[in-house]
């Protein structure tokens, strides 16, 4: 029996189109517009204006506290303008535009594709240069890195966890990454295990993908402490709790962090991030991003410049097809509908799926019918009826008390409701309004 | 008789008496003392209990009032100054004379006006949608149309229009309590002072982009042109953020902004319709 996390989760079709798609350079962009806000935490503050010149791997926007990072420009070019546009919400957020020009790296950035395998920095001098350089958890999430390698007082991480999982159908970013940049990554997780000063790490691989288990697992004999774990393909896994569940068999309590069963979870980009910013000096700036979709001519992964608008990919994969429904930033069960074309690649942007108009449509709403299948298929073990009416009535006393929270927000509940009852919208809703009064009381 | 039925008489007559005793002693020692007038002042509130005037209910606000010192803060919106008169006689206070008040949605991007871009398709209510994204057209500042205030609104005092898509108030049902306004996630509807016959002068819209990015999204939008600005005889209108407000405490009703808003977002209702003056010809001089 192959490992699994214990409770919950659905097994929606995989629909991996593009998993024998080498990863490709996307041509460059014309412009691109690079918002300042790519992660979780405070914005980074401009530090280039209009009329500047920049280089690629310039900072372009300075973290300005200890839970943000660094902006740098991913192409040459001049700024034309700092100034707001629409991110995927709709809602104008800051950002610096840049007209391109040729594509000159700053000279410190190692171009050459050597493997560099001797790791010359110590543990801090590894998180400072994973800050300096701008990393963030590349699964979705755009948590600082740096902020996660640097644990509370009083708590040890033990075991590093990486996760190659990509329980999101139709992804196919992490699983190319893999296959081809499997040794720079094996070389990522040393580094992120010299910074924190663990002597294992586990990759977490779901057996969908028996090629990437198969390379990293013959790989990773080469190096001390790291080991592979194939994991049964469930959705959920990919969610940090769920992963050390499956991998480690621990439980983080409810509202802890993943340090308190002492494990720290990093996905597999961004330990090739990681490696690319201490070996090469290449802070981050591109990212693998999965064009794909049943309509899609050419579903393809593509190695994407931080900024490049949404419809050069769509061009580059042949195209809008014309019976597209919806636009989704991310995979389709955590992905988010996007409202027009311009919007940029992020940081978290790990793929873009267009949905056949009769595909993507809402079912009409019924009566719940107390099937229960929400509360069975939940991998936090919530009820997630429960919290929808809640939710819906703004009773957010009792939302708390029952651990609203937790919600991890992956919508295997709405998924597998036969009432097409929109449960996540809700519990969102809900979580927002909760962890607002939260933070309120904590002043 | 028989004795069983005496016996049965005795002893329940003894537990009555006992129980009396206890219960009037317990009731002496946790008497609440409450002021009479607090259910005076009750009685005298419309018992709509809509928390209008700021409080949990009219039981509520009715302690407040017999609490404060000055009716000045203190105001039932729905009841009005009658109700606010009647209230301060039980009190022997003066009452404060307030100008009503009624509701009004700040927005006229009807479809017409403001094309869809894009479709909402999660669960249809307005907080969730704005929590969201920034809603189905490009004007982000604009009404939803998923009828938040609608539910909020315990008065029947507003319709969703079904061509428009977007609320209306019915003046005359509307009594100002503010639940829309706490509904509303764009913060669209604003109290403004009730005039003579329900007639209107307002700025419906709340765009704060710039003129261009704004007309772009709706034909209708404020672009803060500020042409209402100098036209205001009465110092009625400000202009922040790109966008025009007309205060509707120093409003006079001239009309004079409406006629030169070029966008038509300045909206006039309720008044009877213009005479249409002759048009006179320019005499211009002939060119030499």
């Amino acid at each position: 029996m192959l490992k699994t996390f214990k409770i919950g989760g659905v097994h929606p079709p995989e629909n991996k189109l593009s998993s024998d798609k080498t990863i490709e350079a996307l041509p460059l962009p014309k412009t691109v517009f690079i918002p300042v806000a790519q992660h979780i935490g405070a914005p980074s503050a401009p530090v280039v204006k209009k009329g500047d010149t920049v280089k690629v791997g310039q900072v372009i926007a300075q973290s300005s506290s200890f839970v943000s990072t660094n902006i740098h420009s991913s192409v040459s070019g001049k700024v034309t303008k700092v100034d707001f546009s629409a991110d995927s919400s709709g809602y104008p957020k800051q950002g610096i535009f840049i007209a391109v020009d040729g594509d000159e790296w700053l000279d410190e950035i190692d171009r050459s594709e050597d493997l560099v395998k001797e790791i010359s920095l110590d543990g801090p001098e590894i998180v400072k240069k994973i800050q300096e350089a701008g990393i963030v958890g590349l699964g979705g999430a755009t948590f600082p890195t740096h902020v996660k390698l640097v644990p509370p007082k009083g708590m040890k991480a033990e075991v590093l966890l990486i996760n190659g999982v990509e329980c999101e159908p139709y992804l196919t970013s992490d699983h190319r990454l893999m296959l081809e940049k499997a040794d720079e990554i094996l070389v990522g997780i040393q580094l992120l295990m010299k910074a924190m000063n663990v002597e294992k790490a586990v990759i977490g691989i779901e057996n969908n993908k028996p090629d990437a288990i198969k390379l990293l697992g013959e790989k990773c004999k080469n190096y001390k402490g790291i080991g592979i774990q194939a994991l049964k393909v469930q959705y959920p896994q990919g969610g940090e709790k769920q992963l050390i569940n499956a991998v480690t068999g621990k439980e983080v309590p409810s509202g802890g962090l993943p340090i308190a069963v002492g494990a720290v979870v990093s996905n597999v980009g961004t330990a090739f991030a990681v490696y690319e910013a201490i070996q090469k000096n290449k802070p981050l700036f591109e990212r693998v991003v999965t064009v794909t979709g049943k309509g899609v001519e050419k579903p393809s992964n593509f190695m994407v410049r931080i900024g490049t608008a949404t419809s050069e990919l769509i061009e580059a994969a042949g195209g809008l097809p014309e019976n597209t429904g919806k636009i989704i930033s991310g995979g389709p069960m955590m992905g988010r509908a996007i409202a027009s074309l311009d919007v940029p690649v992020t940081k978290g942007t790990s793929g873009l799926l267009l949905m056949p108009a009769e595909e993507s449509k809402r079912e009409e709403i019924q009566p719940c019918i107390r099937c229960s299948r929400c509360t069975s298929v939940c991998p936090m073990g919530l009820e997630p009826y429960l919290l929808m009416t809640l939710g819906e009535k703004q009773i957010f006393d009792r939302a708390e008390s029952e651990r609203i929270m937790d919600c991890i927000e992956c919508g295997s509940c709405s998924y597998t409701c036969p009432s097409n009852r929109p449960l996540l919208d809700y519990i969102r809703f809900g979580k927002g309004k909760v962890g607002a009064i939260m933070r309120s009381r904590k002043k | 008789m028989s004795i069983t039925v005496v016996y049965t008489i005795v002893t329940l007559a003894v537990i009555g008496a006992a129980a009396a005793v206890i219960l009037y002693f317990v009731a002496q020692k946790f008497k609440v003392h409450e002021d009479p007038r607090i259910d005076e002042v009750d009685e005298a509130l419309p018992g709509a209990n809509c928390g209008g005037c700021g409080y949990a209910g009219c039981r509520a606000f009715a302690e407040a009032c017999v609490k404060a010192s000055d009716l000045g803060d203190l105001n039932c919106p729905v009841g009005g100054n009658d109700t606010m008169n009647e209230v301060a006689s039980i009190l022997g206070l003066e009452a404060v004379k307030k100008d009503p008040r009624v509701a009004y949605i700040r927005c006229n991007g009807t479809c017409n006006n403001r094309p869809k871009t894009s479709s909402f398709d999660g669960a249809t209510t307005c907080a969730i949608a704005s929590s969201v994204y920034s809603g189905e057209t490009n004007c982000q500042y604009g009404c939803l149309g998923f009828g938040d205030c609608f539910d909020a609104c315990d008065f029947d005092a507003i319709v969703m229009h079904p061509e428009t898509g977007i609320p209306e108030i019915i003046d005359d049902k509307c009594v100002a309590c503010g639940a829309c306004v706490d509904a509303c996630p764009k913060s669209l509807i604003e109290l403004r002072k009730k005039m003579p016959k329900n007639r209107k002068v307002v700025v419906s819209c709340r765009n704060q982009d710039k003129g261009g990015v704004a007309r772009k999204a709706c034909s209708v939008a404020c672009i803060g042109c500020s042409k209402c600005l100098k036209e205001c005889p009465f110092d009625a209108i400000t202009i922040e953020n790109n966008l025009a407000y007309i205060d509707s405490d120093k409003c006079k009703l001239c009309r004079k902004c409406v006629a030169v808003c070029p966008t038509g977002a300045i909206i006039e209702e309720n008044f009877p319709p213009r005479k249409v003056k002759p048009e006179v010809k320019k005499e211009t001089e002939p060119v030499k």
